[in-house]
């Protein structure tokens, strides 16, 4: 696996790759069920730049939340994180103690849960939970400090400060989402993950909560990974795209280029089965079935439904290879096209 | 003749003796499905909007307040047991959750055989075997991998897809499909939607579609209502009304839909969006038009009355007062214009 950036490509044109806040090696987690260990996730590197939303897809069971869960170590058993690493600002997260990871959680990397309205203490107000937040990772600070802090941070979400003295089942569902995002943020983390942030909401709400989540983030200069499949979102929201499939990363690039001139052939099925309002056309889904993570296909896990498929695919495991500068993808068929 | 139709239905929850806690889920919603013209109708709105409350007063399942509910000319609550029975096998029924209407005990071909002896579809096993896989089939199914299974045995499109086939068993005229593909992934949410458009095309099946996504909406339907807290603000063809939305809340709802491309970047109907996001906690007030709290382009009259339907278009009308110049129109009188 070869992720060497030494360019970074913007708008079609190179400059020198900005600094990496996160990376990601060579990352698997499995499973552990009475038929074996079930690999979630096989093989997954990819890096964060400062400031940049990268937004990480894939359909049910293609491990894309588990990735985001394993980077901030809050995966539980049965499930195994086997190896790799983890690198935020010189640190491998995976082999921190508890406790240093726990410091590390929040201040620097932060999660918004996949439905993350439903993860607010529902007995206690929400301005107690804001501060809990702040607290258990700075205990010295005043009072006054950390009531300007939370204040400030919900200012920044659009919220007014009455919220504070609500119960979370007082506020509606984007409400509740924008409190999340500012506990995720009141640290001022590097890195906020961000799992199906509005998967719940509806789409005007959705919208006015990833363009607040975007201003926040820049504001902070954090760096996003939004996990999900709504393909919609991701092309609004995002700089680059990851495509998972199967436990691994299949391809990744500018988002532009994901939508526009898709490489890997899951990733062309996946565009060209996306609804769009230009056109009527009877849309094509993608024939077959996600590979079963217990037995794994040999070879390539999407050669079995691949249209492009070669005789090797069901043989040899392709690697992800950068085969032009900001552009991976995994599959035989690019093979030799990387000078 | 009309095959299904919603006459000016209301529906109100909760009573309290002082009308504390009253919740009008549907508002006074006209709907036509013509039987000699397979359609897709879609049924569009946010959570909140009635959709699945009008959706279940179709069924039969709950009865309207006010209103009412025909089938082939007869309303619903009139029926004797066999014209109900007739009802029951006409009009099919899909929902969102392919998880849910599942026991987990038993093998998926319980789901399949139940209606083919409740209604007696079949003389012999043979025959009703038969029936199924044919079905399976016409679902995009394959039945050697998909009978004799457990639920947990099937991906939630193939779970999905046998819901269809179960309606597809009892040759109805009509589907009403609740967000059916809401839970499915994309790759295979193409695929149910063109099983569904294929039902219509070569067996002359209508379909309800019920969702809060326009974008497939636009894709298979040739009319849509949009609702908004259990009114029709919009109603017309797909073409009108999601290519060139009239109503405030249209604008606002296919604005702030994300299409997957970067190129086409969310609408800027930045007036509307400022005006949404400091009143969408808020409640609307007891008279006047539902949305006027949350409109840009909110006037005097706008809280005094709600607006009636306006036609705007031959095939399309708009309850929104910004229209007034236009003809008004009934709901019923444009449900059934558009049904044809």
């Amino acid at each position: 696996m070869t992720i060497t950036a030494q360019t970074h490509v913007v708008n079609g044109k190179s400059i020198p790759a900005p600094e990496k806040v996160l990376e990601v090696k060579n990352l698997r987690v499995s499973y552990q069920t009475p038929r074996g260990p079930v690999r979630a996730v096989s093989g997954v590197s990819f890096f964060l730049t400062a400031g940049e939303k990268f937004g990480l897809v894939g359909e049910s069971g293609s491990g894309k939340t588990t990735t985001a869960l394993s980077l901030m170590r809050l995966i539980q058993a049965p499930a195994v994180i086997e190896g790799g690493e983890v690198l935020l600002g010189g640190k491998n997260l995976l082999a921190l103690s508890e406790e240093e990871m726990r410091e590390a959680r929040s201040a620097d990397i932060a999660l918004i849960p996949q439905g993350a309205m439903n993860s607010l203490n529902p007995m206690m107000k929400v301005g107690e939970q804001l501060r809990d937040t702040v607290r258990a990772h700075i205990n010295t600070e005043s009072r006054s400090a950390l009531g300007a802090r939370i204040l400030e941070v919900l200012d920044s979400v659009d919220l007014r400060s009455d919220v504070m003295e609500a119960y979370p089942h007082e506020l509606s569902g984007g409400m509740k989402q924008r409190v999340c995002i500012a506990m995720g943020i009141l640290l001022s983390p590097k890195v906020i993950i961000a799992d199906e942030p509005t998967s719940a909401l509806d789409v005007v709400v959705q919208r006015q909560v990833m363009e607040t989540l975007g201003r926040v983030q820049q504001a902070l200069g954090a760096a996003v990974l939004l996990v999900g499949h709504d393909m919609g979102l991701m092309a609004q929201f995002v700089d680059r795209v990851g495509v998972m499939y199967g436990g691994k990363l299949v391809e990744i690039g500018p988002v532009r280029d994901i939508f526009k001139e898709p490489l890997h052939p899951y990733t062309q099925l996946l565009i060209g089965s996306l609804p769009n309002l230009r056109t009527k056309e009877i849309f094509k889904g993608i024939p077959g079935l996600t590979p079963s993570l217990l037995t794994p296909p040999p070879g390539c896990m999407f050669h079995p439904r691949c249209p492009k498929a070669l005789p090797h695919c069901a043989v040899e495991i392709p690697d992800l290879q950068e085969i032009r500068p900001g552009r991976w993808v995994s599959c035989h068929l690019y093979n030799g096209s990387n000078s | 003749m009309q095959l299904l139709e919603a006459q000016n239905v209301t529906k109100v929850f909760g009573s309290g003796l002082l009308g504390k806690g009253r919740m009008v889920a549907v508002d006074g919603i006209s709907l036509a499905i013509n039987e000699e013209k397979p359609t897709i109708t879609a049924i569009a709105g946010e959570s909140g909007s009635g959709k699945t409350t009008l959706a279940r007063l179709l069924l039969g399942v709950i009865q309207p307040t006010t209103g009412s509910i025909l089938f082939r000319g007869q309303t619903l609550s009139q029926m004797n047991r066999h014209e109900r029975k007739e009802f029951r096998r006409q009009v099919q029924a899909i929902f969102q959750d392919p998880f849910e209407v599942y026991n987990p005990f038993y093998k998926v071909d319980q789901v399949l055989t139940t209606p083919v002896r409740k209604f007696r579809l079949a003389a012999s096993r043979e025959e009703a075997q038969q029936l199924i896989e044919e079905s399976l089939r016409q679902a995009g199914l394959r039945p050697e991998e998909t009978l004799g299974r457990y639920p947990h045995q099937l991906s939630g499109g193939q779970r999905q897809r046998i819901m269809v086939a179960r309606a597809l068993l009892l040759n109805p005229k009509i589907i009403l499909a609740d967000e059916p593909v809401s839970m499915v992934d994309a790759s295979l949410r193409a695929t149910i939607l063109e099983s569904l458009m294929k039902l219509k095309r070569e067996l002359g099946i209508s379909l309800v579609y019920i969702t809060h996504d326009l974008t497939t909406a636009y894709q298979i339907s040739e009319n849509i209502y949009i609702l908004y807290r259990g009114s029709v603000v919009e109603v017309g063809s797909v073409e009108k009304v999601i290519k060139d939305p009239q109503h405030p809340y249209t604008r606002l709802l296919v604005s702030s839909i994300p299409l997957p491309d970067p190129d086409i970047r969310w609408g800027s109907e930045v007036d509307i969006e400022k005006k949404a996001i400091s009143a969408s906690a808020a409640g609307a007030g007891l008279h006047g038009c539902k949305f006027a709290n949350r409109c840009p382009f909110v006037m005097a009259e706008c809280h005094v009355e709600a607006p009636p339907l306006y036609k705007t278009d031959d095939d399309r009308a708009v309850a929104c007062y910004l229209h007034k110049q236009a003809e008004p129109i009934s709901g019923r009188e444009m449900a059934l214009s558009l049904a044809g």
